[in-house]
């Protein structure tokens, strides 16, 4: 039984492995089913997820408040009509990102990962780097043990809840775990997916969460942007043999602290940060009348 | 915690806790009423109070009280279909004491002309607490098989329904009774290891000084 305790454990009990080999047997055995019925559950998911997408890049679609919906559809256009400035799958990742978390905002139906506030970045990552790279499905629903394996490790040492930790806690785990599936479907070895795990981490330490008028909406969907960019960054990294300096759990304790130290009006209340400017308290006044 | 926890639940946002959460609490109302409910009236409280409208939490219970499922799509249609469905509703702003911020107190009214209370809260990652039921302090999360027995304040009955429970070979995890007065109105809820038959809920339920005995599968 494996405890999610450590990055590091994992990667050493997965030894030769994939860490997502490891963590499927591993829950397979905790939950006393067959492994291929776990996988098949981890499949249905995947699905949403790509369902996601492709519901969330429609031109017309808008959130109750007004502040979402459409970015997606937009990205798309730009890419489509070659005016990108990054390359096709990294463009083609931020169109997934903005899709699925706008759809969110939409009430529309998505996976949590780990959060619903967080939802776009892991979808995004493994299913823009499957397409460009014509990666089998099998290798993609793999990666999402590999992700869930480093988000018990966060949410057990730290948090994965933006009330409790920051944005850094939702967003910052989702990235996390997006780099972790992204260097294990390239081929990368498990100590590679623990560094890809810190740096993204370490990029995105601190950062509030400041809900305007407590929506999930702004910042969350742009975020939702950044935390695919920063965990293709991570991983381009750990890939090419770069470390981190701190390692995985430590970071990850770091955050933890970052956390508890953060003002109780960067946790999600919409009291701090961009909650607090005149444009979104003129948001709130407008939708809540308060 | 498991890998589904990460990845998961499958639902529809915007929120875990605003949505999610809202439409377990909806549907643990629907499945005590054990009805078709003609009436909602739903008090908020909190911050549901003040943020439903932007979050879909009036939505989300609605859909929950019609017994959608958290991941099914036509929440966003909820309130609409209620009314199509001959369900009226209204919302309110609930005046509590010490209550979680994400609180909702469901009263609803069934086609029979039965009616249940509830008063539960969204604690966070579509996790939820059940406070009260027919304005009795209970605390379930619905993450068990949970038996809850309304009945009258009379000696016995723990033993007589938890002897139809030990018969079946199913182990109790928790057990808590409360009650309005010596000889009122009780509430005895039961957490549970494994499933309880519509069989043994029925014997339960036609038990004497037992007025109504609810399975709710873990949800």
């Amino acid at each position: 039984m494996i405890r999610y305790h450590s990055a590091a454990e994992l990667a050493r009990q997965a030894g030769g492995q994939n860490i997502s080999d490891l963590v499927l047997a591993d829950q397979a055995a905790q939950a006393e089913r067959p492994r291929d019925e776990l996988y098949r559950e981890m499949r249905e998911r995947f699905l949403v997820m790509k369902q996601s997408v492709a519901d969330g890049v429609a031109e017309n679609l808008r959130s109750a408040s007004g502040l979402s919906g459409g970015g997606a559809w937009k990205l798309q256009k730009a890419l489509d009509e070659g005016r990108t400035l990054c390359g096709p799958m990294f463009g083609s990742a931020l169109v997934k990102a903005l899709a699925v978390s706008e759809l969110n905002a939409c009430m529309g139906r998505i996976v949590a990962a780990p959060t619903a506030g967080s939802c776009g970045i892991l979808p995004a990552a493994v299913l823009s780097l499957m397409e460009a790279r014509d990666i089998p499905e099998e290798k993609a629903v793999m990666s999402l043990f590999t992700a869930s394996g480093i988000g018990m490790v966060i949410a057990n040492n730290a948090s994965i809840s933006g009330a409790e930790g920051g944005c850094q806690a939702e967003c910052g785990s989702a990235s996390a775990m997006a780099a972790a599936a992204l260097v294990e479907m390239c081929g990368g070895t498990p100590d590679m997916v623990c560094h890809a795990v810190a740096i993204a981490l370490k990029n995105v330490l601190g950062l509030v969460c400041d809900p305007v008028a407590g929506l999930v909406e702004v910042p969350c969907v742009k975020r939702n942007a950044a935390g695919v960019s920063n965990a293709f960054t991570a991983a381009e990294l750990a890939l090419a043999g770069i470390e981190s300096t701190i390692p995985a759990d430590e970071v990850i304790l770091a955050m933890k602290r970052v956390g508890d130290a953060m003002s109780g009006s960067l946790k999600e209340t919409a009291e701090g940060g961009l909650a607090a400017t005149p444009t979104a308290v003129a948001i709130r006044q407008k939708i809540f009348g308060q | 915690m498991n890998v589904f926890d990460i990845i998961g639940p499958v639902m529809i946002g915007p929120s875990s806790s605003h949505t999610a959460g809202a439409v377990r609490i909806g549907r643990i109302a629907r499945a005590l009423l054990n009805d078709e409910p003609v009436c909602a009236r739903i008090g908020l409280y909190g911050s549901f109070a003040k943020t439903y409208r932007g979050h879909g939490t009036d939505k989300a219970l609605v859909g929950g009280i019609l017994g959608m499922e958290p991941d099914d799509i036509r929440i966003r249609d909820s309130l609409s279909l209620a009314t199509g469905q001959g369900l009226r509703y209204s919302f309110e702003e609930a005046v509590l004491e010490n209550a979680h911020p994400n609180t909702a107190v469901i009263a609803l009214t069934g086609k029979g002309g039965g009616s249940v209370s509830v008063q539960g809260a969204s604690v966070g990652g579509g996790n939820i607490v059940i406070s009260r039921i027919g304005g009795l302090a209970v605390e379930l999360t619905g993450q068990s098989v949970s038996l809850i027995v309304l009945h009258e304040d009379t000696p016995g009955i723990i033993a007589t329904v938890t002897n139809f429970i030990a018969a079946q070979g199913i182990n109790i995890g928790s057990l808590r009774l409360t009650r309005d007065q010596k000889g009122g109105l009780a509430v005895m809820t039961l957490e549970v290891d494994s499933p309880i038959s519509p069989a043994l809920n029925s014997i339960v339920s036609q038990l004497p000084h037992v007025i109504s005995s609810t399975v709710l599968d873990p949800q």
